[in-house]
């Protein structure tokens, strides 16, 4: 296969786990075009940030199924598409033992992350007690 | 690194990409942990939201903003070429086109985080 891309990854020969990622981080990379731009659109520029309290995201943003959805399926796209950016910069930065510690430690902070979002956008009550 | 690609505009594109994409990726922690704290600690969360609100934090907000936005452009201009070969021959001109839509989109953003900016400056 031609390293066709100039600012891309040229595509694996192999078949199976490389490959699979290299899709993915396509396929994970235009749908973040449109869930992030619109997601910083909305946050960033429709409303104003500074306003933006735990009590308002409880009781505002998070008050429908869809926008907790919208954000959860983001939250997992992205934390896949930064985490697999990010294996490949260690990939070429580092080797050897270095190279192993740093990527474990990527994993169990995708995985620690994946968790607490996962909880946060699930079970916030759309009533913070005293906000 | 950048010494691997032999110049130009796909070297440039290639070293912004990663850099806006480790970028993306450190604030992409941060704000998972934040939104945590929404639901662990409501106040320590607004605590955060009080530094974000400040005119360094506006600015930080307009760079992630930018940094989001080259990032987006540019991935797709990777995409086109991956799946469309043909596309390559024009990378130069896909790469002039995404800064064109960069200032396009970024000029109205840029415009009204500005007034976040001034309204930061006023709650100090």
């Amino acid at each position: 296969m031609a390293a066709y891309s100039r600012s891309g990854r040229v595509k694996p020969n192999s078949s199976g786990f490389e490959l699979a990622i290299w899709y993915l981080m396509r396929l994970s990379g235009v749908a973040l075009f449109v869930l992030v731009l619109s997601h910083y659109l909305i946050l960033h520029v429709l409303f104003d940030p500074a306003e933006q309290t735990s009590s308002w995201i409880a009781e505002v943003r998070w008050s429908s199924t869809f926008w907790r959805a919208f954000d959860w399926l983001m939250l997992m796209l992205v934390l896949f598409h930064a985490f697999m950016g990010m294996r490949t910069v260690v990939g070429e930065m580092t080797h050897g033992g270095l190279r192993t510690l740093l990527l474990s430690g990527l994993y169990l902070m995708a995985l620690v992350l994946a968790v607490i979002g996962t909880a946060v956008v699930m079970t916030l009550p759309n009533v913070v007690p005293a906000g | 690194m950048l010494l691997r690609y032999r110049g130009g505009e796909g070297m440039l594109a290639w070293a912004f990409h990663r850099i806006s994409g480790v970028a993306i990726w450190l604030f992409v922690v941060l704000h998972v942990v934040d939104i945590f704290l929404v639901g662990a600690a409501p106040d320590v969360y607004n605590g955060l939201l009080f530094i974000y609100a400040t005119p360094p934090g506006i600015i930080m907000e307009w760079l992630l903003g930018a940094a989001v936005l080259y990032h987006a452009l540019n991935g797709l201009r990777i995409v086109i070429m991956d799946f469309w070969p043909r596309m390559t021959r024009y990378q130069r001109q896909l790469w002039y086109l995404n800064w064109g839509l960069f200032v396009l989109i970024g000029v109205p953003v840029t415009i009204v985080i500005a007034g976040q900016f001034i309204r930061s400056l006023e709650r100090l």
